[in-house]
């Protein structure tokens, strides 16, 4: 059900915000086995359930996410709310301030569930390398899924061979996954709100870069780290955005000019559009069948009336090495500040400061965050600046021109993959380490963030074994509300499945058991 | 209006040492310029010092020292240079500290208007070349007092370039022999100052104060133009007064340093490049830390701030709001008047030697008392220079005071000098009136005149018959005086004055003495 529908529903009476809320907290509690959230704000959410139900009663409610359960990633600053970046770094930090976006969805009357799972410091792409554990793909335990499984005889061993979500904002994309909440943010540096979406049925909006605030977001990459948006549809998408997008003067790299929240216009004809495809993303590494998903998309484009064409983006090859560099070094730089002096977690040691800062660090991030330190540093030691940093910074200008070279052309949107397959066992996903993965699923995501695009993936199928597979369309900059139009049309062309869960949570004991959940009340 | 400047927070500085003669050049040991490190939280852009080699005048030292300054400036504006913190001088610890200074992750840095605009302001008086546009960079060293782990600079593409200095030596004994010399100035760059860390060795902790982390700094590279301390400290002494003009206060260790440097050359001694604060209760500067080898600063472009672009009236962008741009041409319109304009001024209109105006300009305060006297005053202004500059002066030094310290106004030296001017005082009853002035006991000149009885004898009559008596009681005197001992007029002249009260003018009396005695 669209938010929309449901701001309607609660205008009319036919739902109360506190219901909506308390059916919301009860999903997270029979799924908590997805391990989607690492802090529900129960008592939060209930009393701006109150709040929202007093304002409906005197009838002026505070707009469309009025009333509205949604889930923020817990990379975000909530103010009284704990934000660790699943790291023993920030295992406790209570924050004193909100995100913008945080803010300005509070401000909406929006209800805060809880601050969802991620890789630790949103480094990662299968949201399995945080300190509270890997996320759990919904779709894994779905009837769709679950039926193919049985006809293919991999009935063994069901509830171990479940798969991950993608990342880094798997948990915010689990939980909406799971209709938890309505609407989650995520973080986009390189596909971390795109990936997730793709692998668990939802929409992932990465908006322009500068679009969106990103004060409060704990860094990954600061010229790269876009606030994502996560929704079961394309519209929803486009109502979180209307309300996050805009200037903040607390982000200097935000536009200035002012945004007008915006309805999407339902596209009729498509016979103006030019779609493009960009030859370099067929690479070896795709599956066949998200290939012929996406050759479908192209036929379904073409067919209706669009202009689809074949274009070239000739330094994608490049673009994993060069995010590498940019992002290890700007994380080498933003990790510094964790010190364990002002905040965050401190070692017992105090036999000088700079011990203390060691043990600190060694202790409070992970082998991941630690690694990519290290590269950084390297990268920006005054005899490889110019052989790393600077070059990469060339390479990343070359791959932005690509683009700008593209949409001069006269293409409108690029239609990609978003990811090289569905989504994984996670007992398959661990067999590589983190910067592998990365580099291989961040293939189709990471070079739009380099260029501050937006992109937004849709869920178009669910593959022959059940998982949902996206695709994802690429806009000029700014002009998110073009690309979200096309999304929509496009969503609506290809009718998506809704994750059929009913099974899951009529009867989930076997589940709660096996992760001895026994603690949780069941009805 | 920005008020730049208020401490000085620290001078690194490069020296480097030629040995003079035969055109050949060594440098000496590790005080090198080749090193540019003076603070922890500076530029790594090598400064290799200019060394120049001289031919050896008789006399002259073997080694002549070359002098490159790095300067920072705190620029006192009302919030820190990327947060809405206030900047106040002696708050309590931790009290002015946003959540940005605390480096509290998710905080962005968001840049300060004023402090960009005291940037190009000081960039304008000294004739800079200013950037239209200019980059932050990250610059990373790890310290207990640095919270983020770096420090927003300028290393780069500072805001302002290649401008000068120019500053007045002495030369020779004469205080007249001045000659005019320039100092490069490389760049100015805004940089964020630290937080301060308090060592407490007994319980072997350092406690960190936050509220100076953050405040906004110009830092000003000088050339090594310079060959001695001395001209060091006087290329200083000018900057800080233009910094002042521009509005800025007092800011008295950069002096201190050099003074220093320079007992520490002549004692031979080695100056090691380390960065030195000024203790205020010691009254000389310390070593902030000990520097440790060759760090490497791992530069990187600050992502969260975009290029600072900076326009004037040909460039403005149009509709642009006036308050998301900078125009380097108004804020030109908006310069004061610089300090060297000034004593141009004041030698042209009140005919005062060029290095009364230094002395006017160099005591904080001095000018705008000088100035409030003139104005009040019918006395020649060559008289009110004479009595600001020596009585007045001189008193302040006596007592070490400020200006503002006095105890008297410039309404009452005004007062006193009309007083003088119109003859209704002598010259020592003046100072005789100034003295009591300064025991401040409320009084105004005129009262103080008419209570002391200190008018001049106005009755020419009386005048004549007091300086005839004079003589008829001292036929010594009288005798010794026709005999040609000249001085003995002086000992009439004394007493009348003292059967006068010391009321009459000395002048006069000698004028009525002599026409007695002749006739």
């Amino acid at each position: 059900m669209q938010v929309i529908m449901v701001s309607v529903a609660l205008k009319q009476g036919q739902i109360t915000p506190t219901e909506l809320c308390q059916r919301c907290l009860s999903l997270i509690k029979k799924t908590k086995f997805l391990n989607a959230y690492i802090t529900v704000s129960e008592e939060v959410a209930l009393k701006q359930a109150e709040e929202s139900e007093k304002r409906y009663k005197k009838g002026h409610s505070l707009g469309d996410l009025d009333g509205i359960p949604i889930a923020v990633k817990d990379n975000f600053s909530t103010s009284g709310i704990e934000t660790t970046c699943a790291s023993n770094m920030l295992k406790g930090y209570v924050p004193p301030y909100n995100a913008t976006v945080v803010q300005k969805l509070l401000d909406q009357g929006a209800l805060l569930m809880g601050k969802t799972n991620l890789d630790e410091f949103a480094m990662g792409s299968g949201s399995t390398d945080g300190i509270f554990g890997p996320v759990k793909n919904p779709w894994s335990y779905s009837k769709q899924y679950r039926e193919k499984r049985k006809q293919n005889s991999h009935s063994e061993n069901e509830d171990s061979n479940w798969l991950i979500t993608g990342g880094s904002s798997g948990g915010s994309a689990a939980a909406v996954s799971a209709f938890t909440c309505f609407a989650a943010l995520g973080s986009d540096t390189g596909g971390s709100t795109r990936n997730p979406a793709a692998h668990c049925g939802v929409v992932g909006l990465k908006p322009s870069y500068g679009l969106v605030s990103r004060h409060g977001l704990i860094p990954l990459v600061n010229s790269m780290d876009v606030p994502g948006i996560l929704t079961r549809c394309v519209d929803d998408a486009a109502t979180v955005l209307g309300v996050l997008a805009g200037h903040d003067p607390k982000d200097s790299t935000t536009i200035q000019d002012p945004v007008k929240p915006f309805t999407l216009p339902s596209l009729t004809d498509v016979s103006k559009l030019c779609i493009g495809i960009p030859k370099e993303y067929l690479t070896p590494e795709l599956s066949s069948e998200v290939q012929s998903l996406w050759s479908k998309a192209a036929n379904l484009f073409e067919s209706e009336g669009a202009k689809v064409t074949e274009v070239s983006l000739p330094h994608t090859s490049y673009s994993i090495v060069c995010y590498h560099v940019l992002c290890t070094s700007e994380v080498a730089s933003n990790m510094a500040r964790f010190d364990g002096l002002e905040y965050g977690h401190r070692c017992d040691s105090d036999v000088s400061t700079e011990a203390m800062y060691a043990a600190t660090r060694r202790e409070g991030f992970n082998d991941v965050v630690r690694g990519r330190i290290l590269s950084g540093n390297f990268f920006l030691l005054k005899e490889n600046y110019e052989n790393y940093f600077v070059k990469a910074q060339k390479v990343r200008r070359l791959i932005a021109n690509d683009f700008v070279n593209v949409f001069n052309s006269g293409v409108d949107v690029l239609l990609t993959p978003t990811t090289l397959s569905e989504a994984v066992p996670y007992t398959e996903f661990i067999k590589e380490d983190n910067r592998t993965r990365s580099a291989q699923d961040d293939i189709f995501t990471q070079a739009v963030n380099m260029a501050g695009l937006p992109a937004v993936s849709v869920p178009m199928a669910l593959s022959s074994q059940g998982l949902p597979i996206g695709l994802q369309f690429i806009g000029r900059a700014f002009c998110d509300q073009q690309l979200l139009t096309v999304a929509k049309w496009f969503e609506k062309q290809v009718q998506f499945p809704v994750i059929q869960l009913q099974e899951l949570m009529d009867d989930c004991s076997s589940v709660f058991e096996n992760e001895k959940l026994a603690s949780v009340s069941l009805k | 209006m920005a008020a730049p400047m208020l401490r000085w927070c620290c001078s690194g500085r490069r020296f480097a040492f030629a040995r003079v003669g035969c055109g050949s050049c060594h440098r000496r040991g590790p005080p090198t310029g080749s090193t540019s490190n003076g603070k922890r939280g500076q530029s790594s852009v090598a400064q290799q010092p200019h060394i120049t080699a001289q031919k050896p005048r008789k006399g002259e030292p073997e080694w002549a020292a070359v002098v490159g300054l790095e300067i920072h400036a705190q620029i006192a504006s009302n919030s820190k240079l990327f947060s809405g913190s206030q900047v106040c001088f002696a708050a309590p610890p931790n009290s002015l500290v946003s959540f940005f200074d605390a480096s509290l992750p998710g905080t962005l840095p968001v840049l300060n208007r004023r402090c960009v605009e005291a940037a190009v302001m000081t960039g304008l008086a000294l004739d800079c070349h200013i950037n239209r546009k200019s980059l932050f960079d990250r610059k990373h060293y790890f310290y207990a007092d640095l919270p983020a782990g770096y420090q927003i600079t300028q290393q780069r593409l500072p805001i302002a370039v290649n401008g000068s200095l120019a500053y007045s030596v002495y030369v020779g004994r004469k205080p007249s022999q001045m000659v005019t010399r320039t100092v490069r100035v490389k760049q100015i760059q805004l940089e964020q100052d630290s937080g301060k860390s308090l060592h407490d060795d007994l319980r072997s902790q350092t406690l960190i104060d936050l509220n100076r982390a953050g405040i906004g700094l110009l830092e000003l590279v000088l050339e090594p133009d310079m060959s001695c301390g001395e001209e060091a400290a006087t290329a200083v002494r000018e900057l800080q007064l233009i910094l002042q003009a521009l509005g800025t206060s007092q800011a008295n260790m950069a002096d201190y340093e050099i003074q220093r440097q320079i007992n520490e050359l002549e004692n031979g001694g080695e100056i090691l490049n380390e960065t030195r604060s000024f203790d205020f209760k010691l009254g000389c500067t310390v070593p902030m830390r000990d520097k440790e080898g060759k760090q490497d600063y791992r530069f990187m472009p600050e992502p969260n701030l975009p290029p600072l672009l900076l326009y004037d009236s040909g460039s403005l962008p149009s509709g642009a709001d006036p308050q998301q741009v900078i125009n380097i041409d108004q804020l030109r319109e908006r310069l004061p008047e610089l300090p060297r304009v000034t004593r141009q001024r004041l030698v042209q209109q009140y005919g005062m030697l060029p290095e009364h105006s230094c002395v006017l300009l160099n005591e904080v305060g001095l000018l705008e008392f000088f100035q409030n006297v003139i104005k009040e005053t019918r006395a020649e202004p060559k008289k009110v220079t004479s009595w600001v500059l020596n009585t007045f002066l001189g008193f302040l030094k006596q007592q070490n005071l400020a200006v503002s310290e006095s105890p008297v106004t410039p309404s009452a030296l005004a007062e006193l000098l009309d007083l003088l001017d119109r003859k209704a005082i002598s010259a020592p009853a003046a100072k005789q009136v100034f003295e009591e002035l300064w025991r401040n006991e409320g009084k105004t000149p005129a009262q103080i005149v008419a209570e002391k009885k200190l008018e001049l004898l106005q009755d020419p009559e009386a005048l004549e018959q007091l300086c005839r008596s004079t003589l008829e009681a001292h036929p010594d005197v009288v005798m010794d005086l026709k005999r040609g001992n000249p001085r003995a007029i002086n000992k009439l002249i004394g007493l009348v004055r003292k059967a006068t009260l010391g009321r009459a003018d000395p002048t006069a009396i000698k004028e009525v003495l002599e026409r007695q005695l002749s006739s």
